[in-house]
């Protein structure tokens, strides 16, 4: 089975997730897990689907007018080992350059891997989340690193746990 | 019955699962996308000896599950609204009854609103952001004698009930995630 890793981005607008997943569909591509979301007006869907080739999503993507598609074949998932502990960064401050630079390169420090990250600059204030997967016994030393980048930033951080609980 | 005439929480404190009289068999746990989970759950008889024997099935087959708190019979495949809660071991409970067992169980009053991450023994590879009330009053009666309760409890207790009675419900943690980006895959970590 192919699997390929798909990045379709353009103007926002109605109708755009409707018209690349019907395009998709349209040549049995199976969309498995992907993210969709608006940036700044433009609208930036990634996606995994598995079933045809690279070239017969390519061309059913050709024709949706105004949007920038890439297709490429990838290898299946590898049986990763356990994450690791879950924990959520959250950083806001005046913008500046180098912020995600630093934060993530203070998480990759401790071996810290991040799973999901979202950014959001509304006027002059900057957002960064990321839910990351800690080694067991880093999370102290993290928070004290990400406190010293922080200071250097000037922005505020913190780092918790992302507790959940099964019911 | 309390001296106001209200069904009261008395009744759970003395409530242990010997009192059913049967054994409990432990079942397997039905995962999604499984028919079961979404559709409501019948209201139930509690005197009915099949419900007195899924009460205690429950029981067993929760204290079989590590880390497992509740479970709701359409999470052993039946499609009824009984459910076990047992938080006594959690960090995060505050108010305990201890082990027990609901049937038609109602919330009926609901505050203190807040977010949590919770995931479930039917859903294993996801987790998700789910608000719940940190205080709530639910009206139910016990298995096998039938008699009515009403519990007021609080934190960890509370939310595993919205838990079970969404179960009961047809619902998951699923139907009530904070928003695109609240569901999260979940990694085996110990
Ligand atoms: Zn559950």
């Amino acid at each position: 089975m192919n699997e390929l890793a798909i990045t379709v981005i353009g103007p926002d607008r109605t109708g755009i997730v409707a018209d690349v997943s019907e395009a998709l569909a349209g040549v049995g591509a199976n969309l498995s897990d992907s993210t969709m979301t608006r940036l700044r007006g433009h609208f930036a869907m990634t996606l995994i689907c598995t079933g045809p080739s690279a070239a017969d999503v390519e061309k059913a993507l050709e024709p949706l007018s105004g949007l920038l598609a890439t297709v490429r074949a990838v290898e299946p998932e590898s049986e990763a080992g356990a994450g690791g502990e879950p924990y959520l960064v959250s950083v806001h401050g005046a913008d500046r350059l180098g912020i995600v630079a630093a934060v993530t390169r203070v998480v990759a420090d401790v071996g810290g891997n991040i799973t999901d990250l979202t950014t959001r600059l509304t006027g002059p204030l900057y957002v960064l989340i990321a839910e990351v997967e800690l080694p067991a016994d880093s999370a102290e030393d993290l928070a004290v690193r990400l406190a010293e980048a922080a200071d250097e930033l000037g922005v505020e951080v913190t780092l918790r746990r992302a507790e959940s609980d099964v019911l | 019955m309390s001296p106001d005439g209200l069904p009261s929480s008395d009744a759970l404190a003395d409530w242990k699962p010997d009192v059913l009289g049967v054994e409990g068999r432990v079942l397997p746990v039905v995962t999604a996308p499984a028919e079961v989970l979404s559709r409501v759950g019948a209201e139930v008889d509690p005197a009915d000896p099949e419900i007195v024997q899924l009460a205690a099935d429950l029981v067993a087959t929760m204290r079989v599950s590590p880390g497992c708190v509740g479970l709701a019979a359409p999470q052993v495949g039946v499609g009824a609204q009984v459910f076990v809660v047992d938080v006594t071991q959690h960090p995060k409970t505050a108010t305990s009854h201890g082990t027990f067992v609901l049937c038609n169980a109602r919330v009926v009053e609901a505050s203190r609103w807040r977010p949590g991450r919770e995931g479930c023994m039917s859903v294993p590879d996801l987790t998700g952001d789910v608000k719940r009330a940190g205080r709530v009053v639910v009206e139910a009666v016990l298995p096998g004698t039938g008699e009515a309760v009403r519990l007021t409890t609080d934190a960890f207790e509370a939310r595993a009930l919205q838990h079970e009675i969404d179960h009961c419900a047809g619902k998951l943690f699923l139907d009530r995630v904070a928003g695109a980006h609240a569901v999260y895959q979940r990694k085996v970590y110990l």
